[in-house]
């Protein structure tokens, strides 16, 4: 069963396939890579462990996003109770230092925490460019079930190896339940 | 990843389970509103009572000044921060199963850290109250805790636990906050995918961000959940410790104690379990949701509640010994005068039941299997700790180095009420969140239940076939 993806307006987006079970979604995208298809991904409605490798997709920005933010609370947080407790007010409470290394440690260690968490959080969305409420994607049929018990794989026009009869007849032979032309 | 998941032994999925019965179990609760009866009913407005009872509290505090509470020189703190510390301890236990159990790669927290994080938002929410209304004019309080650009030419003292306590307190809000989101996220797509309502389906497609399922986003998900995970770990472990600092960093007999980082952290997982425990049983049990919270989720929360109830026991035994071993001639008299003996060591020896004796029915597998026992169990822990934290607070304050400065400290209805109050906001928040809100993680399960499929482990009972194979459905 094929057919067309309901109307988006626009040219092509892509060809996408439907199937039941991470293990043929996967065996699919690994056989997608050898066949050397390159732009394509895959919608499963659960994070599938050793997806991304098949597909080719590599990707580290989060972490790293997440580790600058750390060390800038870091930074940021003892600077600000540097700042206010040995420059701006200092206060001597019993001749204790005014640079308390000891005593500074909590709240540096929290700002480190929460701008490490706002870097994990925003940063994923922002490299995920969500929000975002509308993608062609979606004019898939039967899509709604990408996030209940289908596994999508979508291979783009922007493809070099792209054509609509052979990814088409590719596809089918991975043993996809149906696949769809997807409009944009 | 360089650890590798342990083998799936234990049935943590009853039933002969899809996809799409995943989906229905815990989508109904959202989707089908006619399901939640009399009983969703007499919860909520028993919670939403003792919220209006809270606002009242907290008005009449606001207008005539923490005068109305109990508070008294010496005695400066009590309920406030008794219930102030005992909500954040309920809060760790939701920190603790899904960030420290997803690190140890323990599958079976997938089934309640959903409403083990809705649970350690709304403790915090009920928490937070505390520090700022404490204060007595909180308006003015801002400045002494908030570091603001002012013109007042102060800032403030960030050597104090009390300030450590404001960053600690408002960044575990903040990150429980964004971790409970992101993890409802993929959920909220999945509900505005399966929604019929109109009004539900816009909802949740607008709170689902537009997510798409893509590969590329779980990566990048997936990744952002682990880190957030790895920076709850030690958040978590932080928030107690620094919150015992409150105490332990003084000079008051009783307070300064080195024992009360690890043992708060500790304590907090026993009451937050116990609260878990207390809501997962009934919430189950009403929404038919057994065959996801097995007999084995509660064996296995039982088994935390005993033992971090034995470290909780090891504590107090310790705090006695340095009592006497360290030849402060006041501390031993706090333990011989106000805890062992004295018109307040009836809350002594009830905590020492509450949390000693009461839990030791866990080591019997037949009482952590069944449901009625968990649940006794767990009202005394939570009664338990609630005492240690009075026993810790207001006791204390009560023995002081010169025996003219003791004064005895008694509750008033506004002590009480406030607390009541908090308990019904706990409660009518976590309703509306089981009503409105997937309660089980839906993708986690699914996750969970295709591992188990793939284990092919005969001890794990059988799923239906199309979650493995596919079966074209």
């Amino acid at each position: 069963m094929s057919g067309y993806g309901s109307a988006g307006g626009g040219g092509p987006y892509g060809m996408a396939a439907e199937f039941d079970s991470v293990e043929k979604i996967m065996d699919a995208a690994e056989a997608a890579r050898d066949a050397g298809y390159r732009v394509m991904d895959a919608y499963t409605p659960f994070p599938v462990h050793g997806l991304s490798e098949a597909i080719g997709f590599r990707d580290t920005k989060v972490p790293w996003t997440v580790f600058l933010c750390g060390i800038s609370g870091t930074f940021l947080g003892y600077s600000m109770e540097w700042y206010t407790s040995v420059i701006d007010y200092p206060l001597n409470v019993g001749g204790k230092p005014l640079n308390a290394l000891p005593a500074f440690i909590p709240v540096a260690y929290e700002s480190t925490i929460l701008l490490a968490s706002f870097g994990a959080f925003f940063g994923m969305l922002i490299y995920n460019r969500l929000p975002q409420p509308y993608h062609p994607i979606f004019n898939t049929p039967h899509f709604d079930r990408a996030s209940q018990d289908r596994f999508f794989i979508c291979i783009e026009v922007k493809d070099p190896k792209y054509d609509r009869s052979a990814t088409r007849t590719f596809l089918e032979g991975q043993g996809a339940l149906n696949v769809w032309e997807v409009e944009e | 990843m360089a650890l590798k998941t342990p083998p799936i032994n234990e049935v943590l999925i009853t039933g002969s389970q899809s996809y799409g019965s995943i989906d229905e179990s815990i989508g109904r609760l959202v989707l089908n509103q006619k399901l939640h009866k009399k009983a969703w009913y007499i919860m909520f407005t028993i919670g939403f009572l003792g919220t209006l009872l809270l606002g009242t509290a907290i008005t009449w505090l606001l207008y005539q000044g923490t005068g109305i509470w109990g508070n008294n020189i010496p005695v400066a703190w009590s309920f406030d921060i008794v219930n102030f510390v005992w909500w954040i301890g309920i809060g760790h236990a939701g920190t603790l199963i899904s960030a420290i159990l997803l690190l140890m790669r323990q599958q079976w927290r997938n089934s309640i850290n959903r409403f083990s994080e809705a649970m350690t938002i709304f403790a915090v929410m009920c928490a937070g109250l505390y520090p700022i209304l404490h204060t007595g004019r909180p308006w003015v309080a801002i400045y002494w805790l908030f570091p603001f650009f002012n013109i007042l030419g102060v800032w403030p003292q960030f050597r104090s636990p009390l300030m450590w306590d404001v960053f600690a307190v408002s960044t575990y809000f903040t990150v429980s906050l964004l971790f409970w989101f992101m993890g409802l996220i993929p959920d909220f797509a999945n509900l505005r995918d399966r929604a019929t309502n109109k009004i539900a389906k816009v909802i949740f497609g607008f709170v689902a961000l537009g997510w798409r399922n893509s590969n590329q986003h779980w990566h990048r998900y997936e990744q952002a959940y682990l880190l957030l995970a790895g920076i709850s770990t030690p958040l978590v472990l932080s928030v107690h410790s620094i919150v015992s600092f409150d105490f332990a960093v003084s000079v008051v007999p009783g307070w300064d104690v080195s024992i009360f980082p690890p043992y708060f952290v500790a304590g907090a997982v026993f009451a937050g379990f116990a609260m878990v425990l207390t809501f997962a049983i009934p919430v189950r049990r009403l929404y038919k949701l057994e065959h996801l919270i097995t007999d084995r989720h509660i064996d296995w929360m039982a088994k935390i509640t005993l033992a971090t109830g034995l470290i909780v026991a090891y504590g107090y035994v310790l705090e006695a010994f340095f009592a006497f071993y360290s030849a402060n001639t006041s501390e031993y008299a706090l333990f011989r005068h106000i805890r062992w003996a004295g018109p307040y060591s009836w809350a002594y020896w009830m905590l020492i039941f509450c949390n000693c004796v009461a839990p030791q029915l866990f080591w019997w597998p037949w009482a952590r299997r069944n449901p009625w026992t968990v649940m006794i169990v767990c009202q005394f822990v939570s009664l338990g700790m609630w005492l240690e934290r009075f026993v810790i607070i207001p006791m204390s304050l009560m023995n002081n180095y010169l025996p003219s400065s003791n004064r005895p400290y008694y509750p008033t209805f506004w002590d009480i009420g406030m607390y009541a109050g908090t308990i019904g906001f706990f409660t009518m928040m976590m309703f509306l969140f089981i009503r409105f809100l997937p309660v089980i993680n839906i993708f986690e399960i699914k996750d969970l239940l295709h591992k188990i499929a793939k284990a092919g482990n005969p001890a794990v009972e059988p799923v239906k076939a199309s979650v493995l194979a596919g079966g074209g459905e």
